[in-house]
């Protein structure tokens, strides 16, 4: 184990780089590369390192990075590849595909907001188009985690009993352009933690057609049934994979859930990616003001974890979520999905905060505790403007 | 017939089926240029290991109903604009792995001069290792016919029932300025000039692309029994240029008769031009400034010599040349 001095976007370049190399025993590795801000430097240096027995394709556009990775992919190897806001969008039918063909692709997305207008900041609106496309989505709130949970996706999208593309979010240039220390194991580490990747259904000489016409509605509905029990399977084996994490880099990946600070709280302030680092900063001056403040992070938001949600908010009494993302003409994304695990009698709120990457800061965290206790129960989503 | 001789036909049939890449039980309409353009290729593939990306199109529907397939080879099937880059992913892997998996995109004119145009350029440039085939019907035909920019003008269309406006796209011309090692137009009515460089293209490495007129009798409101006649009357008339381009040399396989009779004949057969206005003068004007394009690329005839005067007032048209 080293500890090397790296941004997000390098270290999720550098883990897709040694989840690669893994691989080299088996089909080797494919990705697919085109730039925009601010995930460049991920693909940049991606395409800086030697890789046995990889490639990496510049190609035109987002939509051709997802089709070479659905060929790649489709013929047993592995696969990678980043992108950001228009761009993902740009490759979302591809996206979707990939998904749909239950291949193990990997995706760093870094998330910066939707044009127009053009804007580089960050927020989750991006991945979150994503939501319902069959893929593992996870938000991560440093560098060291974007690290692990590059590899952590590739185990989890590649297990015989999941089989879907996974997606690790990290936020622009909070993440992405920030160098922090990061730990970074040895090859054969990663080597142990990968294997050879094994795709069952992978095109072979033998004449099949891969993802052509389905016969009856039937077949669609079979072929989405095990899309979600695939999906569900994901936080099944979660623990053991964490276990496997645990002994082979020493330290555990997240909970799909992480708490901070919830021991005995009555207020719970759920968020999700680095936007959780603010409201744990808060949640430490509430707390030395003598209030029950605590923070959930919502590591993963697919599969999406229910079960670790109703435990984690039962028998609290209010309940904010901060949402750094807008369903226009509904509200925030993820304060629709978490409403029903909110207990009976806890009261809930969704407030829409740092769109267009608005710098919320400790002390908006603060307010929104005080206006949480006062503000009527409403399904609506309350939009806080921290922007300037 | 003796059990042993039935046996025989058996394993015949059998052996010929596996090397073929379109097998009986296809839905494709009765002749339809595209089946004809198969079973050329298997000819052409035949002893070799191929896999298909096919993009929703009259292809893709071909291969039947999940889990049946009429294609002899594995397919991936792509969405409609990615031909080229699903194709270049499979071809990387099939490299990293010292296969020698030949990596073939069977598109029709929408994903290739449309929605794929773009993925298309991108392997081009990149000389991916793909062998990327255009079977043309000049339509939309897998959704009941709309234009393309395949389409050639005066051509009705569900979406240009008075006829198209505007020229057919010179999709060759585009892979020539890529400067990939082989561009050639297939001729169905001319076999083995068809055969031949449809084994070189899938043999050769590097990027390769083959156009074919496919007839759709369907969509062009022909008989099914013409399309290798309208083939022959398109390439006689000089509307499509039998062609290979490599090692920076353009050589014209089949010497048009810039034949304003086999002109007539050929949008007469198809009731897809009759609503336009299709003046065989104004064709052969085109027919015309498109070879002058093509001399100025440097075609020169297979054995070498220059193209000579062309078009409708030229020497090198033929005995009805100039016929309105
Ligand atoms: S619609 Fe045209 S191209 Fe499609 S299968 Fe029928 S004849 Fe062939």
């Amino acid at each position: 184990m080293t500890s090397r001095l790296l941004s997000a976007n390098h270290a999720a370049g550098l883990a897709a780089v040694m989840a690669a190399r893994a691989n080299r025993t088996a089909r080797g590795f494919c990705a697919a590369v085109y730039p925009i801000t601010p995930q460049t430097e991920c693909i940049e240096f991606l395409s800086s390192q030697a890789i046995e027995k990889g490639h990496v394709v510049h190609v035109e556009s987002e939509h051709s990075a997802m089709g070479v990775c659905l060929g790649a992919s489709a013929t047993g190897a592995r696969s990678f590849t980043a992108s950001s806001s228009n761009g993902l969008a740009y490759m979302a039918e591809n996206l979707i595909a990939a998904a749909l063909l239950r291949l193990p692709i990997v995706i760093a997305a870094v998330n910066r907001t939707l044009g127009p207008p053009w804007s580089i900041w960050a927020d989750h609106g991006d991945s979150l188009l994503f939501r319902d496309s069959g893929c593992i989505q996870i938000y991560c709130a440093d560098n060291q985690e974007v690290f692990d949970s590059i590899l952590l996706a590739f185990r989890l999208a590649e297990d015989p009993s999941v089989l879907v593309p996974a997606m690790v979010c990290l936020d622009g240039f909070v993440l992405s352009h920030t160098l922090c220390q990061t730990e970074v194991p040895e090859q054969e580490v990663v080597d142990r933690l990968l294997p050879a990747m094994d795709l069952p259904h992978r095109l072979t000489d033998t004449p099949v057609i891969f993802g052509g016409l389905a016969a009856s509605p039937r077949q669609i509905e079979v072929h989405r049934y095990r899309h979600q029990d695939a999906l569900d399977h994901v936080l099944e084996i979660y623990p053991a994979v964490q276990d496997e994490f645990e002994q082979a880099l020493g330290r555990r990946p997240g909970n799909p859930v992480v708490h901070y600070r919830t021991e005995d709280a009555e207020t719970v302030l759920l968020s999700a990616g680095s936007l959780a680092s603010t409201v744990e900063r808060a949640v430490d001056m509430a707390r030395d003001k003598g209030e029950r403040v605590g923070s959930l992070r919502l590591r993963m938001v697919r599969p999406f974890p229910f079960d670790h949600l109703r435990r984690a908010l039962e028998g609290r009494r209010h309940v904010a979520v901060l949402d750094r993302d807008i369903s226009l003409g509904f509200g925030g994304i993820l304060g629709g999905e978490i409403r029903g695990c909110v207990p009976p009698g806890a009261a809930m709120q969704d407030y829409v905060v740092g769109l267009g990457g608005g710098d919320v800061r400790p002390e908006h965290v603060l307010d929104l505790v005080g206006d949480l206790r006062l503000r009527p129960d409403s399904p609506r989503s309350h939009l806080v403007e921290v922007g300037r | 017939m003796t059990a042993r001789s039935t046996q025989t036909r058996v394993a015949a049939v059998a052996e010929l089926e596996s090397s073929c890449l379109l097998r009986p039980g296809n839905t494709n309409c009765g002749g339809c240029g595209m089946s004809i353009a198969l079973q050329l290729l298997s000819r052409a593939t035949a002893g070799r290991t191929v896999q298909l990306v096919v993009p929703p199109c009259c292809g893709w529907v071909t291969g039947g109903n999940y889990p049946h397939t009429a294609y002899g080879a594995s397919v991936m099937a792509s969405t409609l604009g990615s031909v080229g880059a699903v194709a270049s992913g499979m071809a990387n892997v099939a490299r990293l792995n010292s296969e020698k998996t030949r990596v073939i995109a069977w598109a029709g004119d929408g994903a290739t001069y449309d929605i794929g145009l773009a993925a298309l350029s991108g392997a081009a440039e990149r000389d991916e290792d793909v062998l990327f085939i255009c079977y043309d019907n000049e339509i939309y035909g897998n959704t009941g016919g709309q234009r393309s920019s395949a389409t050639p003008s005066g051509a009705s269309t569900t979406t240009t029932p008075r006829g198209k406006r505007g020229a057919k796209k010179d999709i060759v011309g585009i892979m020539m300025a890529h400067q990939v090692g082989y561009v050639a137009t297939v001729s169905l009515a001319h076999p083995d000039d068809a055969v031949r460089k449809m084994r070189f293209a899938v043999d050769a490495r590097g990027f390769r692309f083959l156009h074919i007129l496919s007839p759709c009798p369907t969509g062009w409101k022909a008989d099914s029994s013409l399309s290798v006649h309208l083939v022959r009357l398109a390439v006689r008339g000089g509307l499509f240029p039998v062609l290979e381009a490599r090692d920076g040399a353009l050589v014209v396989n089949v010497r048009p008769e810039f034949s304003g009779v086999a002109l007539a004949e050929y949008f007469s057969h198809q009731r897809r031009f009759r609503s336009g206005s299709v003046d065989v003068a104004d064709i052969l004007g085109a027919v015309g400034r498109h070879w002058a394009g093509l001399e100025r690329w440097g075609a020169r005839l297979e054995n070498g010599e220059p193209l000579g005067p062309i078009g409708p007032q030229g020497s090198a048209a033929g005995p009805d040349g100039g016929a309105r």
